[in-house]
């Protein structure tokens, strides 16, 4: 068992309420630990039958098993409690292709490069679908994505080559990642009149961190786990990937702050992942 | 009743509040409190006001205005700050089970009644 699954299965028996059933579960997956993960992640659940994150990461799992008929019905109930939930429409596209049926694939990927104009991962595929319609028409769809490889993870890997933040719905643009003396590690960010402001934000973000962490140990609440900014222009949404980082995720004020809360959890995961690797 | 402490009383009351404040933000004082026993308003003043400072300065240095309200969560509890008019800030304490949502609209109603 490695660190990371051993500390998100502590954390998860001190609060069994808490939502790190979704870190420890996509944990699992990407270790191929497919039936804990599946276990995890129903369990989680039970206690959240409306969270779209659980029933997206099921999707993905069940995908990964080989059960495509279960994952589609795991990625249509994330979008009957969260209809923009690219990540779904991406994997359902996936099925759909892989059914042979290329109206629905594209349609889905379609609506979901829409949501996520920059998630490259959905812009890959899209490219790949209509790549292989053009190339060979009659081709059957598996000899597209490699046939070795777990549906979800065919999808998925297209991001993992060009993005430090591999699984993020929103790729690099309004995601930073910085260190604890606010060096820019990752990412990039523009202001609302699209000037690159990303260092002079992260030079700011230490400090950011260090007076979070002081001012919830200060008053007893332990660590701190995120902050949320709202501004007339946009939303931020910050949260410590480990002690010494912060990622940040800035958005306009039209996205939910919990949809933004949720991207960045996300990105925290993965980019906690990219930290261990360079290690 | 002050209409400081009036917007406080009505912060406090939302299930889940330990306490509120008035603070100044540039000097981190506290102008007016409503707190349970036990909770030092002059730190959490003091902390508070660092923190938003910080904030507004990252905020402006992303091209954009002054936050309008900020939710910091710890492990166990949050500390919520809805900046006003004239450098104050209408600073809340909440434990894990308190209505964070309620807690944010009142706040915001709430910070606009302050001079």
């Amino acid at each position: 068992m490695t660190d990371d699954i051993r500390a998100l299965t502590a954390r998860l028996a001190d609060e069994p309420s808490s939502l790190a059933f979704l870190e420890l579960g996509e944990a699992l997956r990407r270790r191929g630990q497919l039936e804990a993960a599946y276990k995890i992640v129903r369990g989680g659940l039970s206690r959240y039958p409306d969270l779209a994150d659980g029933h997206d990461l099921l999707g993905r799992i069940l995908g990964d098993q080989g059960d495509l008929a279960g994952a589609f019905d795991a990625w249509a109930d994330a979008l009957r409690f969260d209809p923009m939930r690219s990540g779904a429409l991406k994997g359902i596209g996936f099925l759909y292709f892989r059914a042979g049926n290329i109206d629905a694939a594209l349609e889905h990927l379609q609506r979901a490069a829409e949501i996520d104009p920059d998630d490259e991962s959905i812009a890959q595929a899209l490219a790949r679908v209509r790549a292989a319609v053009r190339a060979a028409p009659e081709a059957r769809p598996e000899d597209t994505f490699a046939p070795a490889a777990p549906p979800a993870a065919s999808v998925e890997n297209a991001t993992a080559a060009t993005s430090l933040f591999p699984g993020s719905e929103d790729g690099e643009q309004g995601m930073m990642l910085v260190d604890g003396n606010g060096l820019r590690l990752s990412g990039s960010l523009r202001s609302p009149s699209n000037e690159d402001v990303g260092d002079r934000v992260a030079a700011e973000l230490a400090g950011v961190s260090k007076e979070a962490s002081r001012t919830t140990k200060l008053l007893g609440l332990g660590a701190w786990e995120a902050i949320a900014v709202e501004s007339p222009e946009g939303n931020l949404f910050l949260v410590p990937p480990t002690p010494h980082t912060v990622l940040l995720a800035m958005r306009e004020p039209s996205l939910p702050m919990a949809r933004l809360g949720l991207i960045a959890e996300r990105a925290a995961r993965d980019a906690r992942a990219w930290l261990g690797s360079q290690q | 009743m002050s209409p400081a402490i009036a917007v406080l009383e009505r912060v406090t009351q939302v299930p889940g509040v330990r306490g509120s404040l008035v603070i100044s933000a540039t000097d981190g004082l506290v102008v007016a409190e409503r707190l349970m026993d036990g909770i030092d308003g002059r730190a959490i003043a003091a902390l508070a006001a660092n923190l938003i400072q910080r904030l507004v300065r990252a905020t402006a240095g992303a091209g954009m205005r002054i936050p309008t309200f900020v939710h910091l969560r710890g492990n166990t509890g949050s500390v919520l700050a809805a900046p006003g008019r004239n450098d104050l800030v209408l600073v809340a304490v909440a434990g894990v089970d308190a209505n964070l949502g309620l807690a944010r609209v009142e706040m915001l109603d709430a910070v606009g009644r302050l001079a």
